[in-house]
């Protein structure tokens, strides 16, 4: 979304309506959230990234309300909200299992909250009505949950959790449980519509094609501390440290030293030769860096190519993936280094195989040097 | 399919037999006209006649009724209050004394529980009667009860409690509202098991009963000292009756309402697909 006129995050006067100030939760020894500082504004599609166990699904549970944190404040739409219970929290969440009632219908699921707001209760049918429009499942109304199909069921936990009109909408990996095709066409509905309510939304998932897909900033999350808060495309394209870059989509990782270098440009020196790189920063000699570079920058050749960094090597192993495939090349010292191409012609016509000599290349912008 | 040899019919046979001949032998004889219980002399009903014009018949029934009710009544609403607390409480310091203090009435000997009751209410005091038979019975089936409704408790998913909270539920509502009618059905058949446990207890209650309080078991009981009547014999089929009744009506509902589940949940899938 790096066109959208809506970027309050970079706005310095800008105050957020979600901020978690220094928050630790411990449960006995372990702690799941360390020190965690976040801020999170009004309108966003916030996604909290991370493997299992990193402490992503309790920092959501602590902004439900159903964790309290160690220590801490988090502060919504500019009030501490540690004294106020769940049930009085105005934000809303919908779970990874779903958490329909069973002995409910649709309807009756979706006016559950509404029953227990201060709605007048002549308006909640109209309610419940447009919410069910909203998800196209007008005609189920008067069904149960199991007498209606996954993909409706996560509909119905969506249309219950905003029916109440919550300032936060708080999904636990809301699309877990659908196949592939139905799990991206359901992200591409939840965008469209969070666009339309203009709710803040804030998911929490281990699938990154899905966070990157959604979100309009994505915080990876791990061992209780955020690596990085930023776009999808500045986590992909511009992740600062090892940990991001490995974590999110694949990546080459060659171990080196700064041998020289300015602001602008720097050599870094490792065991197969010299790559010229544009770091973030002045880095002094001796600096040990990783050099990190996605597949699909690396091209491949079988002539040596007058490109600012080339190295040769052999090809090792290639991973057919249909529409792309990922050649595995070893280089004289050993080193396997990735590099993808797009399959624009038959797999018959394909220019090299196994045990070919290659010469792999890149320009001096395409990968990014890492000191952590 | 496995082969219906002489030997499975035999066993089959001979099992059941030993199940349900004295049943059947005592269905039988309550239509005996003859005084002697053990002499057939013609069929008739004269002793079901007899049975609704004996009073005391009718009242042991009247107050094992009232007994049966009270106490679970009482031991459902405690059992399900331990069931909560052992499934949900967590982690807590003596929880698996508290656990295994629930349990533990399931093995104590009936015996030991009614004499203890019985010393109890003569320290505090009680006048033995009715209410004491009620606390005794509500002590022992509770963890009956409690045990029904707790296996039920482990696999429900408590994110539909959390999901409840969430939409702006109090704790109380929440469990009124989404906990206890999705477990109804255990906390029902945890009811049914303890009212049929009192229904049919006769050591706690004689340990624990007054001369105001007889209830049924401990009539049968002291009449059958004096001699088998063919009126015990009635009184018992009729028993026999209403527990089957019950049990397979029970049965039967269960059953269809997991065939009709399984239909809808079909249809679902059918539609999805």
């Amino acid at each position: 979304m790096s066109n959208d006129p809506f970027q309050s995050w970079e706005d310095p006067q800008a105050t957020p309506l979600i901020r978690f100030e220094n928050v630790t939760k411990r449960f006995g020894d372990f702690t799941a959230v360390d020190n965690l500082t976040l801020d999170i504004y009004e309108k966003e599609f916030f996604a909290l990234l991370g493997a299992s166990g990193c402490g992503k699904t309790t920092l959501m549970r602590m902004l439900a309300g159903f964790e309290q944190p160690t220590e801490g404040r988090i502060i919504l739409g500019g009030q501490d909200i540690a004294p106020i219970p769940v049930n009085k929290r105005d934000i809303n969440m919908m779970f990874q299992s779903y958490a329909l009632f069973p002995h409910l219908t649709v309807a009756d699921n979706i006016a559950f909250g509404l029953k227990r707001s201060d709605m007048p209760a002549s308006e909640i049918a109209g309610r419940v009505e447009e919410m069910l429009k909203m998800v196209q499942l007008s005609q189920f109304a008067k069904r149960k949950p199991h007498q209606i199909s996954g993909g409706q069921r996560q509909r119905v936990a969506l249309a219950r959790s905003l029916a109440k009109n919550p300032k936060v909408l708080l999904l636990d990996e809301p699309l877990a449980a659908l196949d592939k095709k139905l799990r991206q066409e359901t992200q591409f509905e939840l965008m469209d519509i969070q666009e339309k309510l203009g709710t803040t939304f804030m998911i929490v998932t281990h699938d990154q094609e899905e966070a990157m897909t959604v979100a309009s900033r994505v915080a990876v999350m791990n061992a209780g501390i955020i690596k990085q808060i930023a776009t999808p495309d500045a986590i992909y394209e511009r992740p600062n440290s090892t940990y991001v870059a490995d974590f999110i989509g694949e990546v080459n990782l060659i171990t080196g030293k700064i041998a020289s270098g300015t602001e602008k440009s720097c050599k870094i020196a490792w065991e197969g030769g010299t790559i010229t790189a544009q770091p973030r920063e002045k880095l002094a000699k001796g600096t040990e860096v990783r050099f990190a570079i996605r597949p699909e920058k690396v091209a491949i050749s079988a002539k040596k190519p007058a490109a600012t960094n080339a190295v040769q090597g052999k090809v090792h192993d290639i991973a057919y993936l249909g529409n792309i495939s990922t050649y595995h090349v070893q280089t004289e010292t050993g080193q396997i280094i990735k590099a993808q191409l797009a399959n624009a012609q038959r797999l018959s016509r394909r220019s090299f195989t196994w045990e070919d000599s290659v010469w792999l290349s890149w320009t001096d912008t395409a990968g990014i040097v890492l000191t952590e | 399919m496995k082969r219906f040899t002489l030997f499975n019919a035999t066993s089959l046979t001979l099992g059941f037999a030993f199940l349900y001949v004295p049943i059947l032998i005592l269905i039988v004889y309550s239509f005996n006209s003859s005084r002697l219980v053990t002499v057939w002399a013609g069929f008739s009903t004269k002793w079901y006649g007899t049975l609704f014009n004996n009073e005391q018949f009718l009242d042991a029934a009247l107050v094992t009724l009232k007994v049966g009710l009270a106490s679970s009544c009482i031991a459902t609403v405690l059992g399900t209050i331990a069931a909560l607390v052992m499934v949900r409480g967590g982690k807590f310091k003596g929880r698996t004394l508290f656990s295994g203090m629930i349990y533990a009435p399931l093995v104590m000997p009936e015996v030991i529980t009614g004499l203890s009751l019985l010393l109890l209410f003569i320290a505090i005091g009680i006048d033995r009667g009715v209410l004491t038979i009620v606390l005794a019975h509500a002590t022992f089936s509770m963890c009956y009860v409690s045990v029904v409704v707790s296996s039920r408790l482990v696999s429900f998913d408590e994110s539909l409690e959390e999901a409840a909270l969430d939409l702006g539920c109090t704790p109380f509502d929440a469990f009124k509202s989404v906990t206890l009618p999705i477990i109804a059905p255990a906390v029902i058949s945890g009811w049914l098991l303890a009212f049929t446990l009192s229904l049919d207890d006769l050591v706690i209650a004689s340990f624990t009963t007054g001369p105001s309080a007889t209830t049924l078991p401990i009539k049968i009981y002291s009449a059958v000292r004096l001699g088998v009547s063919p009126e015990i014999n009635a009184l018992s089929t009729l028993l026999i009756g209403a527990v089957t009744i019950g049990v397979v009506a029970a049965s039967l509902a269960t059953k269809r309402a997991a065939v009709h589940r399984k239909r809808q949940e079909e249809m679902a899938r059918q539609a999805e697909g």
